[in-house]
Parts: structure tokens; C-alpha cells; sequence
């Protein structure tokens, strides 16, 4: 048998769309009910008295829903074809179990929602598809069901389509397709219907086995946090230290560089162990156990990414939950355990931000609390730091439970917005944007964006040999930044060297071009509301002024920050042993002994060598 | 964010894929290290079974070169197939193992369990030693080799499963499992029933078993028995089940595809010899495992999800 994925679906429905029996249809056409299930069913349909076999009755599994004819939980149901294989988390439609379909959405690579044709858009339709959105399901596909019962009339299916088309703007939903089906007869679920010749798309099964998922998981930042240290204490593996777990975002190759979060220790990947042997690489979702060269202290926990590509550290941050228990409702301020991918923490919800009304997309700002199936967004602080990602840029490091430490129970599921500012500061609700939910198409003028996002952007430009403690000052100053809630991004000159800048090399007009796509980017930037932080040796007085120029004619604030640290002491510290290969001769025009350094008539500051007292200063440009 | 663009971004994910089994083993084998990080005394299920044996082959995966972190555990109905207990000590020396055995024999011997006949099923009685075991040895996870293609109600089962200090299972109360967060807590007497392998269907410790070569106890593989027709179940003609009066037996082949109480786990026929003539007759069976097989389960609709609620595995 070849490879083959495994697609998951979450499905959706009010009580009475006909969900259970489309999932029972698909099994059922696909060849994945066995013959005793059926005459099960066949038992029971008869027993109660239906005209025809009951296919609901395949996946309601627990007695009291046969006997009410519903579904309370969520089930799970497997079937393959030739190319693909398929998970089911069939979940219940009605109101007060929403916490079971965001329990079902949560590791779904599609959301497959039902509309009866008869009744069209209904409140739960439009809950459905923003619980899909909200928990960052990448495909939807929505069957309007019963078209045998409305004739098979083009006019309705296409109403609806409008009509959800229409709401769908309002979300982030990426990649939405439409079916016109009878789960009941069977038209479009596994077969082109003949009673829908107007219908041009795939069947419903086609469709899914199509769905282009393999790009979905982020292969770009690399996440790993670290579930169990392995240490044989065999003879055989006296010194074996392994860290295991799952890779969650990116491709960790031998040889890489790695930063431990939160000790922020450097070291380099030794080994990818798998127990069928050493492997190149790894990627989600494997499981394996990796090996550093050096003996740095890592524990469950921890998170392994890349030095120039680190999760975000904080103990505050922003997110929507949505509240499960229905014996508590949300209480701020009393303490809850976080389980954040393998750490668990205690929290407390600092402020709710809103309640979201899921049908109207209304933000309720007077809401005190939040009760069962209640979604919100909140202000959460931990006691220790957490190192996480949004939840739209990785589903896994962007995730929380929290739990009641009083009765043990899972209470919320959270998704991260963003880190958290200063409360003090980002307590104004309404100026607060839910990024995931409202949708603006109109182009925004700068001061509406920055006063929005209650920040303002600057370049602050960092010159100055190389070796003389730039970036160090940059990171401390990023890092600063982000962690009071402020956006900041550290453009670092030898970074971008390796990507958009990978094709420029050391002449003067080489050096010049990579100093004007820098400040260009730094520009937009900060257009944007961020605090970039450009760190390059830029060593040309005049081009420096050309960025400054580009800044002021946008009326950007620009800042330059001269790090002026003598020649001698950065060839003393020499962190990348350049300048001793320039005076082996191995490298020609390093700035300060083969190529000049031009320093700044006038800049904006001049650093302390102290780099607590540099980062100060620095802040204090900020305002 | 610290997001800058480092070399990461030039590979293009061209061998980046898993296949199917591969993802599989990866999700069991994160949710084993994952209860072995956070509780004080797991143990896993073992009864020599397919699925426990794909369980505990996972588990050493998970843990490698390191020995597998915890006991493994035989809930023992004392009515056993002999090539199945000789196969659970020869795994047990080969690897090192502690094993707990959870005997139901014990249990009837003290007269906590009372039996009418020596040779009634004692599938139900299972639940007891089960949790008498769980208790005296004081685990606060029990790894189970469940998985939600069995039956409607394993189908509901969460991964990580809370039982209240009576051992039982509330259906209509477990706790929402989202992403791959799992929520262990609990208090001193109460357990968590863990299933590492519930999205595996028959089909998947099939080829799983037979790609990775793995042993299995030989009734799993196509051989020569005397069975007798019990209510459409082929049951073996051996000291826990006798013939019937008037009932005539047969040589035939036949294999098992579970293994269960003995009294009550009925063969197939059977040709399939090896993992290859076994996949391929797993691909078209038209008849659950259960279905096939077990006696325990043809009782009613909701005979899986009663025994579980008491406690069962």
C-alpha cells in the first residue's frame, strides 16, 4: 500500500440536518460498515418502528442517545479509500453542547457543515462556521443537505451559497467549497447526482479526498518542546542524554543551530534519534529524541527552536476562550492551572476583554463573565513565562486548557491572540482588534491603524562596527519591547544576508544597496505600528542619510543609535573571528581594516558601554 | 515576534511527508511519553493480544535506548489459550519486564467472586481483578490497547479517561480533550484509563504488526483445531469448552483474530498463514472483530458501554 494522508474532519449540523446519516452514508457507500454493524442497526430501526434502516444509528453510540434519537458526544469514525484515509469527529449540533464541536474542530483539517436546504442559514450554521474559523480550521466545506426535498430546485442551493458566502467574508476562513447532497438517497456524496445535472463540482467524496492539506502544517518556525528527558543509565548509554518529543513547526536538521527557551542556552542539533536509528531530519508530527553537542540543562518543558527564530517568552498574553464547565463560570482573577504544549503553569484570567455573541459577531464589552459554551476574549497572566506563537501561525504552540485546580475539570480552551501589554494600558476594550473575526476591506490611513493598535512605529537605526555589541543591544531592546506589549522587530544586517539580501556581497555599492533594502523594510515596518530595530554596520555616512531622509519625508520617526565601541575592543571580542581572518588576510574589506567606517556627525544617541544602561537609553528615544 | 528569515525558509518540503502508520505511531508515541512525564505509577494492559502487543511495542519506541518506564500488567481470567501465556513470558524475559498479574482464579479461590460452574465466562469478573490490582499497586494510569473502531461506545472514549475512586466511567461527563493538550489530574484513589491507540483501526495493527515484523502468539495466524458451531460462534473443543451434548466438532482451519476469556473468544475460519494472507483477508472482511469473535459483545446494543461504565478495559 502507498503512503497516504490522513485527512480529519470535524462535522457540524444542526440537530435535524441529516449529519449522523451522511456520516453513515459515506461509511456505508465507501464499504466501511461491516455486515454484523448493520443488521445491528437494521435490528433497532425495525425495533423502533422507522420505514428505513437508520444510518444515524451507526454513530450514536451511547444508549441515551438511541434512545432520544440524538447525539451528546463526540464520536469517532474511521473509512478509507484508495487514496485517502479518513477521521470523522462527528459532533452534536445542539446549543449546549458547542464545547464538543470546538473539541472536535481543535486537530481538524476540514470542517464539514450541514444546512437542511429546506430551512437555509440558520443561527447554528453561522456558529458552526465561526467556531471553525475561530479554531483555525483551514477547509470548510458546507453540503446543503435535503435537495431531494425541495426538488433539487439550482434556485435555493444558490440563495444559500450567496448567502454563506456572504458571511464567510466575516471570517478567516481560506478555502470554502459547496456541495448541493441527499446524505438520505445519496446524490453527490459518493456518486454524481443525476438529479443535480446543474451541478459541476465533485462529489462530496472527491472533494475530500482532494483537499490539498499537506501544506497546512508550518514547516517554517522551529518548535519543539521538549515531553521527557531520556537517560539510560545502561552501561551501554552511560552518557546518552536525549530530549524527546514531538516536532511541532519547522525542520530540525543535524547540524542545526538551537536555542533552549526559557534558559536561552546555544548549542547544536548532535543527533535526531529515532528508534529505527539516526535520521537527517525532522518534521511534524514526528516523535523522536534529539541529541545537543553540548551539555546544556534542559527539562520537560522547555522549548528548542533557532536562535534567530524564537517564540515569543511572556507571562501575559491575549486570547479568545471558550468556556466548558457547567458547573463554574469564569471567574478573573482566581487561580487556574495552563496546560501549554508540555508545561503546565498557574494563570489567572486578568480581565475579560468581551464576550463574543457567535451568531451576531457582536462583542458584548459589559459582559462579566463567561458560562458554559461562552466565548471570549480575555487578559491572561501567568506566573512563569510561556514561549508561544499566535494560534494562525501554529495551531500547537498557540493552544491552552485551563483547569480548575478545585475540581480537576478542563474549564476553557484558549487560542493565542497576541502578547499582552501592560494592563494598565490596554484595558480600553473597544480599541482592542479581534484580528480572527471582523474583516475590514477598507484601506486604512496610518493614524487610524496606530491609534488602534495604541502604539506608533519608529526605526531605530543601529550603526557601528561589527563586534561592537549591536545586535546584542538590538535583542535586549526587541525583547524589552515585546514583552511590555509593544510590536517590535529586530532587522539584523547578517540575518537578512542570508535571505533578501543573499545575493548582495562587501563592495561599496553592494554595501549601499543592502543599507537601502533594509531602511526600505525597516519603513514599512514600521508604517505598520512595529518598533524595527535595525542592527547593521552600515558604514557609509551618506546612505545612512538617505534612510533617514525616506523616513522623514514619511514622516516616520528615525532614529540613529551609534554604538561606538574603539576598534581595538571589537577585535578583542572578535564574536566571529573576523577580524582575525582579515589580518590573516583571508577576508579584504572588513569595515575598520580593510574598508572605512564613516561614524555620525550627528546621531540621536551614542551608546553607554553599559548595556543595561544602552537598552535605557535607548527607550527613552521611544518616549 | 522574533521571527527573522533564516535558512529554514529556502528548503522546500519536498520529503517531508509521513505516511499513515508513521503518523499513527508518532501521535501514540507522544501520548506514552506524555502520561509517563506526569504520572507517579502508569502500567500498561497486557494480554498478548495483537493490540497490546502493538501497544507495548510502541511504548518501547517511546522510550528508547531506555527500557521501557513501567510494569505491564495480565488481567488473568485463568481461562486461558496456552500459546498466549507461553508467549506473554517469553515477551516479558525478552525485554526485560515487570509484569503484575491480576488473577480472577485468586479473587474466586478467596471467595470474593462467586462462580456458579467452573466453566461460566468470566469476561465480567475481569473488571474486579482489574480494579482490586489497580488499587493494591496503587497506579494512577492504566495504558489500555482500546481503540474507537471497535465499538460505539469505545467510540466516545476520550484518550486520557478519568475513573472515579470506584473505578467507574460517566459517559455523559468526561472531560473535553482538545489538540494534543491531555488533562491528567486527578486525586489520591482515583486513575486515568489511557488509550494510546485509539485511532488505529484492525486494519492499521495489521500492516503496522506485519511491517515492522513483530511476534505475535501463533492462534493469530491460520491453523489446524478441533471447533465446534456455538450460535454461529467456532468455538475450540478444549478443557474450557467441552462439546457440547449431541453437538459434532470439526478439524478445520482457523485463526484467531482476538483473544479474549477462552470459554468465549470463537476462532474464523481461516487460509492465512502469514501477516501478508492476514492483511488481506482483514481488507475484505465484511464482519467487525468483535462481531466475529466475541461472545461478550453479541449481548445487547449496549453491552460494551455497560461493562465499561463498571470499569471494564
Amino acid at each position: 500500500m502507498p503512503a497516504t494522508e490522513i485527512l480529519r474532519i470535524a462535522t457540524a449540523g444542526s440537530v435535524d440536518d441529516g449529519k449522523s446519516t451522511l456520516i453513515g452514508r459515506l461509511l456505508h457507500d465507501t464499504k466501511s460498515i461491516f455486515e454484523d454493524q448493520l443488521e445491528s442497526i437494521e435490528r433497532t430501526s425495525e425495533k423502533r418502528g422507522d420505514e428505513q434502516t437508520d444510518l444515524a444509528l451507526l454513530t450514536d453510540g451511547l444508549r441515551a442517545e438511541r434512545e432520544q434519537g440524538i447525539t451528546i458526544d463526540v464520536a469517532y469514525r474511521y473509512f478509507a479509500t484508495p487514496k485517502r484515509k479518513f477521521v470523522i469527529a462527528d459532533t452534536p449540533g445542539h446549543i449546549q453542547y458547542t464545547r464538543n464541536m470546538v473539541t472536535g474542530a481543535s486537530t481538524a483539517n476540514l470542517a464539514l457543515l450541514l444546512i437542511d436546504a429546506r430551512k437555509g442559514v440558520l443561527e447554528q450554521t453561522r456558529r458552526h462556521a465561526l467556531l471553525s474559523s475561530l479554531l483555525g480550521v483551514p477547509h470548510l466545506v458546507l453540503c446543503v443537505n435535503k435537495m431531494d426535498l425541495v426538488d433539487y430546485d439550482q434556485r435555493i442551493y444558490d440563495e444559500i451559497r450567496e448567502e454563506f458566502t456572504a458571511f464567510a467574508a466575516k471570517l478567516d476562513i481560506t478555502d470554502l467549497g459547496f456541495v448541493p447532497i441527499s446524505a438520505l438517497v445519496g446524490d453527490n456524496v459518493v456518486e454524481p447526482s443525476p438529479n443535480m445535472p446543474w451541478f459541476h463540482g465533485q462529489p462530496l467524496l472527491g472533494h475530500l479526498e482532494d483537499v490539498h492539506i499537506a501544506s497546512d502544517r508550518n514547516l517554517v518556525d522551529n518548535r519543539f518542546p521538549v515531553q521527557y528527558v531520556i537517560r539510560p543509565q545502561s552501561a551501554e548509554y552511560r552518557d546518552y542524554r536525549g530530549f524527546a518529543g514531538s516536532v511541532v513547526g519547522g525542520i530540525f536538521k543535524q547540524g542545526d543551530e538551537v536555542m533552549v527557551m526559557p534558559s536561552r542556552k546555544a548549542s547544536k542539533i548532535a543527533a535526531i534519534d529515532t528508534p529505527e536509528g539516526e535520521v537527517a531530519q525532522a518534521f511534524p508530527p514526528m516523535a523522536v529524541t534529539l541529541r545537543l553537542e553540548d551539555e546544556v540543562d534542559v527539562s520537560r518543558g522547555d522549548m528548542i527552536c533557532r536562535p534567530t527564530n524564537q517564540p515569543t517568552a511572556s507571562r501575559r498574553f491575549e486570547a479568545m476562550i471558550c468556556w466548558f464547565d457547567e458547573t463554574s463560570q469564569l471567574r478573573t482573577g482566581a487561580p487556574y492551572q495552563l496546560k501549554h504544549t508540555t508545561r503546565w503553569v498557574a494563570a489567572e484570567v486578568e480581565e475579560l476583554r468581551y464576550q463574543l455573541n457567535v451568531d451576531t459577531l457582536h462583542r458584548d464589552l459589559a459582559a462579566e463573565t463567561l458560562e458554559v459554551n461562552d466565548i471570549g476574549r480575555v487578559a491572561i497572566h501567568t506566573t512563569s513565562p510561556l514561549f508561544f506563537d499566535e494560534y494562525r501561525i501554529n495551531r500547537t504552540t498557540g493552544s491552552f486548557i485551563l483547569v480548575d485546580p478545585a475540581t480537576d475539570l478542563t474549564v476553557a480552551a484558549g487560542m493565542i491572540i497576541s502578547a499582552g501589554g501592560d494592563p494598565g494600558v490596554a484595558t480600553d476594550a473597544a480599541s482592542i482588534v479581534a484580528e480572527n473575526i471582523t474583516f475590514h476591506p477598507s484601506k486604512l490611513s496610518r493614524e487610524e491603524r496606530w491609534a488602534a493598535l495604541e502604539t506608533g512605529g519608529a526605526t531605530i537605526w543601529m550603526t557601528g562596527l561589527s563586534g561592537s555589541g549591536k545586535s546584542t543591544i538590538a535583542t535586549a531592546i526587541e525583547h524589552t519591547l515585546v514583552s511590555s506589549g509593544r510590536a517590535a522587530f529586530m532587522l539584523d544586517g547578517d540575518n537578512l544576508r542570508h535571505g533578501l539580501n543573499a545575493n548582495l556581497g562587501f563592495s561599496a555599492e553592494d554595501r549601499n544597496e543592502n543599507v537601502r533594502r533594509v531602511g526600505e523594510v525597516a519603513k514599512i515596518l514600521a508604517e505598520s505600528g512595529t518598533v524595527a530595530i535595525a542592527s547593521l554596520v552600515s558604514p557609509y555616512r551618506d546612505e545612512r542619510d538617505r534612510v533617514r531622509a525616506l523616513h522623514e519625508e514619511a514622516g516616520i520617526p528615525f532614529y540613529e543609535v551609534f554604538v561606538d565601541t574603539p576598534l581595538e575592543e571589537c577585535e578583542r571580542r572578535d564574536p566571529k573571528g573576523l577580524y582575525a581572518k582579515a589580518r590573516a588576510g583571508e577576508i579584504k574589506d572588513l569595515t575598520g581594516v580593510g574598508s572605512p567606517y564613516e561614524a555620525p556627525e550627528r546621531p540621536d544617541l551614542v551608546t553607554s558601554p553599559d548595556l543595561e544602561e544602552a537598552v535605557r537609553q535607548v527607550l527613552s528615544l521611544l518616549g | 515576534m522574533g521571527t527573522l528569515i533564516d535558512e529554514t525558509t529556502k528548503v522546500r518540503p519536498a520529503a517531508v511527508e509521513l505516511d499513515d502508520l508513521d503518523t499513527l505511531e508518532a501521535e501514540s508515541m507522544f501520548i506514552i511519553r506524555e502520561v509517563v512525564a506526569e504520572f507517579e505509577h502508569p502500567v500498561m494492559l497486557f494480554s498478548g493480544g495483537k493490540d497490546s502487543v502493538l501497544m507495548l511495542q510502541l511504548a518501547r519506541k517511546a522510550f528508547a535506548p531506555a527500557p521501557v518506564p513501567f510494569p505491564i500488567m495480565h488481567v488473568d481470567t485463568g481461562h486461558n489459550f496456552r500459546e498466549v501465556i507461553e508467549f506473554r513470558d517469553k515477551v516479558v524475559a525478552e525485554y526485560g519486564l515487570r509484569l503484575e498479574v491480576a488473577s480472577v482464579q485468586e479473587l474466586i479461590d478467596q471467595g470474593i467472586i462467586k462462580v456458579d460452574h467452573e466453566l461460566e465466562s468470566r469476561n465480567r469478573h475481569q473488571t474486579r481483578a482489574l480494579l482490586d490490582a489497580i488499587k493494591d499497586g496503587g497506579f494512577d494510569a492504566v495504558f489500555g490497547g482500546g481503540r474507537r473502531d471497535e465499538d460505539k461506545a469505545r467510540a466516545k472514549e476520550r484518550i486520557l479517561s478519568f475513573r472515579d475512586k470506584f473505578g467507574q466511567w460517566d459517559p455523559k461527563n468526561q472531560r473535553p480533550e482538545l489538540w494534543h493538550l491531555y488533562n491528567g489530574r486527578h486525586r489520591k484513589g482515583e486513575h486515568i484509563r489511557v488509550f494510546p491507540i485509539s485511532d488505529w483501526t484492525e486494519l492499521d495493527v495489521w500492516r503496522y504488526l506485519a511491517r515492522e515484523q513483530i511476534e505475535l502468539p501463533p492462534i493469530y495466524f491460520a491453523h489446524e483445531r478441533e471447533v465446534v458451531d456455538n450460535e454461529g460462534l467456532l468455538m475450540a473443543v478444549n478443557e474450557y469448552f467441552p462439546l457440547p451434548e449431541g453437538a459434532e466438532s470439526k478439524m478445520e482451519m482457523v485463526r484467531y483474530r482476538t483473544v479474549g476469556d477462552a470459554t468465549l473468544t470463537g476462532a474464523v475460519p481461516s487460509q492465512a498463514t502469514t501477516y501478508e494472507l492476514v492483511i488481506e483477508e482483514t481488507s475484505v472482511s465484511r464482519i467487525t472483530e468483535r462481531g466475529a469473535t466475541r461472545g461478550d459483545d453479541r449481548f445487547s446494543e449496549a453491552a460494551m458501554e455497560d461493562r465499561k461504565r463498571e470499569g471494564y478495559f
